[in-house]
C-alpha cells in the first residue's frame, strides 16, 4: 500500500505531479485553486525532483509557458479555475493543433464573467467540446474524489503523452478545497535530457547532424496541408473514443431509473441512491469519469433497461445534451442543477427524480 | 552557366571569401525584396554556425513577416502564438537550461499583444536572446499602425498620418527594457549598410554569448525598412529609415554587461 495522507484536492494533485515525474508547473494564482502553486512552492520541487515551479505574469503566459516545454518534450502541467482557463483557451487549441502535450487542471467556479468563488460544473462544453477555436477534442477526466486528484495527475500525463494532447482534468472547487485520506503513489523519476529525446522523436530539442531541423507548429497555409493536420486529429480524436472511455456503475443492477452525474454531482447522487433506496426507489448511478471521450455505449446498453434518467449538474444543463445523444431513446430524461455556487443536496435531487421522471 | 564556372580556376576553396551558411535551409526566402529580415535571418544563423551550437539551440519565431522563420533558420524551432515567444523561450530555458534560446519577434508581435511577457521575461532575468525586428508596421497583414509607427506616419489603419492625440505614441521598447534590473545587454542596430550588418553580427554574437554567463536577457532591436509597407523603393525606404526613424529609434548600445550605456550623440 502506498503512503497515506489527509489533503485536500489541491494539495493531492501538486503532490501527484511531483510523484509523476512532471518537469515544469506554470501558473497564475486564482481562487479556488491557488493552494496547487502554494504546494508546490512550499515542497521545493526544484530541490526533491529538479521540476521547476514558476509563478507566470498570467494565465496567458502560463500556457504559452506550457506550449514552450512541451514543445520540447517536457512533462508540463498548470491549473486555474474558470475565468482564467477561458484565458487559456487561444494557447489550448495551439497546443491541440500542435499535437503537444500538457496536464491542465480547472477547478472550477460558478461564472459567466467573474462568477463567483464557490464550485462549480458549468465549465462542462468548454471543456469537452474544444473551447479554444478550431476543430480540436481533449481528454477531459473527471475526479470525484481527492484520491482521484491524485490518480488522475498521473493518469492524465500518461494519456497526454499517448496521444501527444492536452488533457485537462475537470474538477471543482469543492473537491479542489475538501480533505479526504489519499493513497498516493510511489514517485516516478523525472526522464532524462536522454530519455526524452529518444522517446519524444518529434520535440524540438536541439538539432544534431542526423536529423532534420524540428518545427513545432499549429501553422499551414496550404489548405490541404491544414485539412490533412485535421483529418489527423479527427482520427486521434475515434483512437481515444475507442480506447480511453471511462466511467463508473453504482447500484445500477435492479436500477429502474437512473442517475447520471460527473465528479461533485455523482458523490451527492450517491448519498441520493441511499434516500431513495430507503424509499423503495430503485435508483443506480453512471458515473462518467472520462467526459471525452463520452461514455456513450454504455449509455445507450442502460438507457434501454432503465425507465426514465435524472442527470444531475451543478450547470444549467451542459452533459445532459451528450446523455440524451446517447441514450438514443424516447424514455424521460431530465436535467437537475444549481447553479452560480450553490451544491445541491442529496434530498433536491431526490425530490427531483420523484416529480421530474418518476412522477412526470 | 554552372559547368563554366566550374572550370574557372577561381573557385578554389581558398579563393571563397563569402558562401552562404548550411544554417540557412536551401530555400527561396518569403520576404519581400529590399527587407531586412533575409540579413538578419544569415547574420543570426552564421554567429550560430561560428559558435557551433547548432545542435544546442532552440528558436522561437513569432506571428507577423517572419513567422515562417521556421522555415528558413536551420535550427529546432517553435512557432508561437502571436507576442507569446517570451513565455514559450522562458519555459524552455529554464528547461533546458544548457540550451542556446532565441525568439525572433516584430514589433507588433513583441511591443503591442506581447508587451506584457516581453516585460515580464526581461524583467525575471531569463538567460535567452531576444530579436527584435522593428519597422514601424504590421507588415504581414498588410502595413497597419504599429506601437512603433512613428508621429503622423501613414499606415493603412492611420491613412491620414499617426494622430498622436488620438493614436497614442510610439513605444521605445528598447529604452523601456534596458530599465529592468533582469536585462543584461540591450542595444539598436540596423542592417541596411555593409557596416551596420557587421555591427548587428557583432552584436548577435555578443547576445549568445552573454547566454553562457546566465545573467539575464539580451535584447538586440533592429531597425529595419519596410518598403512594401511604407509604400517606397527599398533603396529610397533605407534613406527614410535614415532620416525619420534613426533619430526616433537611435542606434548604438544601451546597455552592456548589465549597466546603462551613457548617452551620446549621433550613435
Amino acid at each position: 500500500m502506498g503512503e497515506l495522507r489527509l489533503m485536500k484536492g489541491n494539495e493531492a494533485v501538486a503532490e501527484a505531479a511531483i510523484r509523476a515525474g512532471c518537469d515544469g508547473y506554470f501558473g497564475y494564482p486564482i481562487t479556488p485553486q491557488s493552494e496547487i502553486m502554494e504546494y508546490l512552492m512550499m515542497e521545493k520541487p526544484h530541490e526533491r525532483t529538479g521540476m521547476v515551479v514558476l509563478q507566470a505574469e498570467s494565465e496567458v503566459a502560463s500556457i504559452n509557458m506550457l506550449y514552450g516545454g512541451a514543445g520540447t518534450g517536457k512533462m508540463v502541467m498548470t491549473s486555474s479555475s474558470s475565468p482564467g482557463i477561458s484565458l487559456m483557451q487561444e494557447g489550448i487549441s495551439y497546443m491541440a493543433g500542435a499535437e503537444l502535450p500538457c496536464l491542465l487542471v480547472n477547478i472550477v467556479r460558478g461564472g459567466p464573467g467573474l462568477g463567483t468563488i464557490q464550485p462549480s460544473q458549468a465549465d462542462y462544453f468548454q471543456a469537452v467540446k474544444g473551447g479554444g477555436h478550431g476543430d480540436y477534442k481533449m481528454i477531459v477526466l473527471a475526479p470525484a474524489s481527492v484520491q482521484e486528484m491524485s490518480d488522475f495527475a498521473k493518469l492524465g500525463f500518461e494519456l497526454a503523452f499517448k496521444y501527444r494532447t492536452p488533457v485537462m482534468i475537470l474538477s471543482d472547487g469543492a473537491i479542489g478545497q475538501m480533505m479526504e485520506k489519499v493513497e498516493l503513489f510511489d514517485p516516478v523519476p523525472r526522464r532524462t535530457e536522454e530519455e526524452i529525446i529518444r522517446q519524444c522523436p518529434w520535440a524540438a530539442t536541439g538539432k544534431p547532424n542526423t536529423r532534420d531541423h524540428i518545427i513545432i507548429t499549429s501553422l499551414d497555409l496550404d489548405p490541404a496541408g491544414q485539412e490533412r493536420v485535421n483529418l489527423k486529429l479527427q482520427a486521434k480524436y475515434r483512437q481515444m473514443e475507442e480506447n480511453e472511455v471511462r466511467y463508473e456503475l453504482i447500484q445500477c443492477d435492479d436500477a429502474e431509473y437512473l442517475f447520471i452525474a460527473f465528479g461533485l454531482s455523482a458523490r451527492i447522487c450517491q448519498k441520493s441512491i441511499d434516500l431513495a433506496r430507503a424509499k423503495g426507489i430503485k435508483v443506480g448511478l453512471l458515473r462518467p469519469i472520462s467526459l471525452f471521450p463520452f461514455p456513450v455505449q454504455p449509455i445507450r446498453e442502460i438507457a434501454q433497461k432503465v425507465k426514465g434518467i435524472l442527470v444531475v449538474e451543478m450547470n444549467a444543463g451542459q452533459m445532459i445534451e451528450d446523455v440524451r445523444l446517447a441514450a438514443g431513446c424516447s424514455i424521460k430524461i431530465d436535467h437537475y442543477g444549481r447553479f452560480g455556487g450553490i451544491i445541491p443536496t442529496p434530498d433536491e435531487v431526490v425530490r427531483a427524480l420523484e416529480q421530474n421522471i418518476i412522477g412526470g | 552557366m554552372e559547368e563554366a564556372f566550374a572550370k574557372l580556376d577561381i573557385r578554389k576553396d581558398e579563393n571563397i571569401v563569402y558562401k552562404r551558411t548550411e544554417l540557412l535551409v536551401d530555400r527561396a526566402l518569403s520576404y519581400c525584396p529590399g527587407c531586412g529580415h533575409g540579413t538578419v535571418h544569415r547574420i543570426l544563423m552564421e554567429v550560430i554556425e561560428e559558435m557551433g551550437i547548432q545542435e544546442q539551440t532552440i528558436g522561437i519565431s513569432p506571428v507577423g513577416c517572419s513567422v515562417l522563420a521556421y522555415d528558413f533558420l536551420n535550427v529546432d524551432m517553435l512557432g508561437a502564438a502571436h507576442g507569446r515567444a517570451p513565455a514559450l523561450a522562458t519555459a524552455i530555458k529554464r528547461m533546458w537550461p544548457n540550451r542556446f534560446v532565441f525568439t525572433y519577434q516584430g514589433d507588433g508581435d513583441l511591443a503591442a499583444i506581447g508587451t506584457a511577457e516581453t516585460i515580464h521575461a526581461c524583467n525575471r532575468g531569463e538567460h535567452f536572446v531576444i530579436i527584435f525586428i522593428n519597422n514601424g508596421i504590421y507588415g504581414m497583414t498588410g502595413g497597419q499602425m504599429a506601437p512603433t509607427t512613428l508621429p503622423n506616419m501613414r499606415s493603412s489603419t492611420s491613412p491620414y498620418g499617426r494622430d498622436v492625440e488620438l493614436m497614442g505614441h510610439p513605444l521605445r521598447m528598447t529604452e523601456l527594457v534596458a530599465q529592468l534590473p533582469g536585462t543584461y545587454y540591450v542595444t539598436r542596430q540596423a542592417v541596411h549598410t555593409p557596416n551596420h550588418v557587421r555591427k548587428t553580427k557583432k552584436a548577435l554574437r555578443k547576445a549568445f554569448e552573454n547566454q553562457k554567463l546566465r545573467t539575464g536577457i539580451s535584447f538586440v532591436e533592429v531597425v529595419s525598412n519596410c518598403n512594401s509597407g511604407w509604400k517606397m523603393t527599398p533603396v529610397n525606404s533605407n534613406k527614410w529609415m535614415e532620416e525619420n526613424m534613426f533619430p526616433f529609434y537611435p542606434l548604438g548600445d544601451i546597455k552592456v554587461d548589465g549597466k546603462l550605456v551613457e548617452k551620446k550623440e549621433n550613435a
